[in-house]
């Protein structure tokens, strides 16, 4: 195992992060901002990929796709908040999780009922479909760099957007103390139909990014939305900084651990048991880390304060 | 008192009725297939070979008009189950044909053959049934699931390959295919990885493929997995470098999706849609001109399975009543199965030929995987000998 090795699996490790933090972003703003737990986040992925694919068959471009998609995953976002979400402020957790999940059933069934059972294909755009050679023999595709460069660019984006806009700012006084900011005279409820809206966007906007990689299928949202609440909560509830540094640190600790771990262990086990025990505990890996982490920081490593 | 002589008297006559039909009934098959999610594709080929068999033989079976009733097993063993019990209690089938998945075609076994009907698997092959739990109500016309892995453990063995790497999902099927590649397969295993079930980002492993440097990968990855491990395998530039021996992860249900990606990779079969023999030549020909795509060994089991009932029911004049005699005329395998050399082994498992199969593009641009080389010749599955003798 050399080191090449090592900063080939640290790229796959980076880019599954950012595609993570894209998901994470939205889930924590809303958990954090508006106390609500919205277990359709994941669908909001899914949808995302769904339009993209769609646009792509309709335009043959996945650019333009890119760009239709994003206001339509924006606006679906919005038509949820409107139609469901905006009756549950109010109630409590289980309420919430159970009609959110409710419409994780309704939407799978959906693209299901409108796009039919079979994965569907998109194409990668023709600029970025080539791939360069980063290590011995492996040619690395120019698209999961684009991923990388995306992820990267939305975040220096949203970094922006949190810390020095008047929105960003009322964001995050809204995630320390709500009735505060709503007592100040700041239309709460608009600025959580805002969040909602832009966290929606950018869970869609991670779909889009990875349809040409991974197959579009009805339940793709499903096992990242696991993911990306283990993001939330070891980045701190409400934190976006937070969510950052913990989804590309599950993405690292995920994509090298899988291909380490069995490494690793043989230098203490004998190669059949490490092994074994190395593809027992590849898996588990993301979540040892964060029965570690809150541990020691029961809030997550960049808790807000309350 | 009245009421029951009644009552008595109603049931006597419905049974008479029923004996007296009899003669004129049609025969009917259970076709219990997986027919919805994201591997519908392998059921609607079994389903549309069947069919198809049935167009060719003019709707009769053995000379005795037949109804098919399709089922979708979801992919569910409890799904199944209950609609198994629906076909053989309802309906009363005489044949249930099918499934696609082994976990299905375990759950429903028991049902099947505690109610003395026959049972035809047309892909589903897995070891217990071939051995210890095997059963004389019990046929198959696909394989034993370990034969199609044994095969390139015997491709890579005789190309002399020293190192190799295993890729498989992480579930049972997943573990007996590995299991399989090594029967035959004696050099060194370089790494056996597995993946979540249902993964589809392959990056991390191609890496580690790509640093390994192995003479040649082995994989299962049914359904999506495969196609999106195909592209990526592609995408990575290892396609040209590493040969990629692997079954039913490149075949007719996957290369439409694969498609170019797929060309020159290897797989394993007891067939190949351009096996040439006149019977599948004219299959082949006639399955693309109604179903507007390429049959996979999928839609041949089934076509084969309704050759097989045919021929059994000819040998018996269509008469059902004498469950041994039908029995001893499926054993005999007397059709021409469209894969050639066909005959049943005493598990109820068949002796046939196996191939390295090649996904290739054809000329009128769609893909279909061809014959590269015969590895085994009238081959029997390994767990033959665990089945008891009394079948």
């Amino acid at each position: 195992m050399t080191t090449t090795l090592l900063l080939v699996q640290a790229l796959n490790g980076l880019q599954f992060g950012l595609i993570l933090f894209l998901i994470a972003a939205g889930l924590t703003l809303v958990f954090g901002v508006m106390d609500f737990i919205n277990l359709a986040h994941g669908v909001q992925y899914m949808v995302g990929a769904y339009l993209v694919a769609a646009f792509a068959s309709w335009t043959g471009s996945f650019g333009t796709a890119l760009l239709l998609a994003l206001p339509a995953a924006l606006a679906f976002g919005l038509l949820l908040e409107v139609l469901v979400f905006r009756h549950l402020y109010d109630r409590d957790h289980l309420d919430q999780v159970l009609a959110t999940f409710g419409i994780i059933l309704f939407l799978n069934q959906g693209v299901k009922f409108v796009w039919g059972a079979a994965p569907l294909n998109v194409p990668v755009p023709e600029v970025l479909s080539g791939s360069v050679e980063i290590a011995d023999g492996l040619l690395y595709p120019v698209y999961r760099l684009a991923i990388i460069a995306a992820g990267l660019g939305v975040a220096a984006l949203l970094y922006g957007l949190v810390s020095h806009t008047r929105i960003g700012m009322l964001v995050r006084a809204g995630a320390t103390n709500a009735p505060m900011v709503s007592a100040l005279g700041v239309n709460i409820r608009r600025l959580f139909m805002v969040v909602f809206g832009f966290g929606a966007m950018l869970a869609g906007f991670a779909g889009a990014m990875v349809a040409p990689i991974l197959s579009v299928e009805p339940g793709m949202g499903d096992n990242i939305l696991i993911l990306a609440f283990v993001v939330i909560v070891i980045g701190g509830i409400g934190s976006v900084r937070g969510a950052f540094l913990a989804a590309i640190l599950v993405g690292l600790v995920d994509t090298v651990g899988r291909s380490f771990a069995p490494n690793l262990l043989r230098l203490v086990l004998d190669p059949a048991a490490a092994s074994q025990s190395g593809r027992a505990l590849a898996p588990m890996m993301i979540y040892i880390l964060m029965a570690a982490i809150l541990f020691f920081r029961p809030s997550g490593l960049f808790p807000v304060k309350r | 008192m009245n009421h029951i002589t009644k009552t008595l008297g109603l049931a006597g006559l419905i049974g008479l009725a029923a004996t007296g039909a009899q003669a004129q009934e049609k025969l009917k098959i259970g076709l219990l297939l997986t027919l919805s999610g994201p591997s519908a594709v392998l059921g609607q080929q079994a389903r549309d070979g069947f069919q198809l068999a049935m167009k060719d033989l003019g709707g009769k079976l053995g000379g005795r008009e037949a109804e098919v009733i399709v089922v979708d097993d979801e992919l569910k063993p409890d799904v199944a189950v209950t609609k198994v019990k629906g076909l053989l209690e309802r309906d009363k089938v005489d044949f249930v044909v099918g499934p696609i998945f082994s976990n299905v075609a375990v759950a429903v076994h028991k049902p099947i053959v505690d109610s003395n009907t026959f049972y035809i698997s047309t892909n589903a092959g897995p070891s217990n049934l071939a051995g210890k739990s095997c059963n004389p109500y019990f046929f198959a016309t696909s394989y034993q699931n370990d034969q199609n892995h044994e095969v390139l453990g015997k491709v890579a063995q005789d190309r002399g390959y020293k190192k190799v790497y295993l890729l498989a999902p992480n579930y049972q099927a997943g573990k007996d295919a590995l299991a399989g590649f090594k029967r035959h397969y004696k050099g060194e295993v370089v790494e056996e990885s597995y993946v979540p079930l249902n993964n589809l980002d392959f990056q991390s492993e191609l890496a580690k493929i790509a640093s390994m440097k192995p003479d040649a990968i082995f994989t299962f990855m049914p359904g999506g997995m495969g196609v999106n491990l195909v592209k990526q395998y592609r995408a990575a530039g290892l396609a040209d470098r590493i040969p990629f021996l692997s079954a039913f992860t490149v075949d007719e249900s996957t290369l439409p999706a694969q498609q170019d990606a797929a060309i020159g990779m290897f797989g394993g079969s007891n067939w190949a849609p351009n096996l040439d023999t006149p019977e599948n030549k004219k299959f082949v020909a006639a399955y693309e001109a109604a179903y507007n795509a390429v049959p996979g060994s999928y839609s041949m089991h089934a076509y084969d399975a309704a050759l097989l009932i045919d021929s059994a029911l000819k040998a018996t004049g269509g008469k059902m009543d004498d469950k041994n005699a039908v029995r001893a005329a499926l054993a005999k395998a007397n059709f021409k199965s469209l894969r050639g050399d066909f005959k049943f082994g005493q598990n109820g498992f068949p002796v046939q030929d196996f191939y390295l199969v090649k996904a290739a593009k054809r000329a009128d641009g769609k893909f279909q995987t061809e014959i590269a080389e015969k590895v085994f010749d009238d081959y029997a599955d390994a767990y033959g000998k665990e089945c008891a003798a009394t079948n």
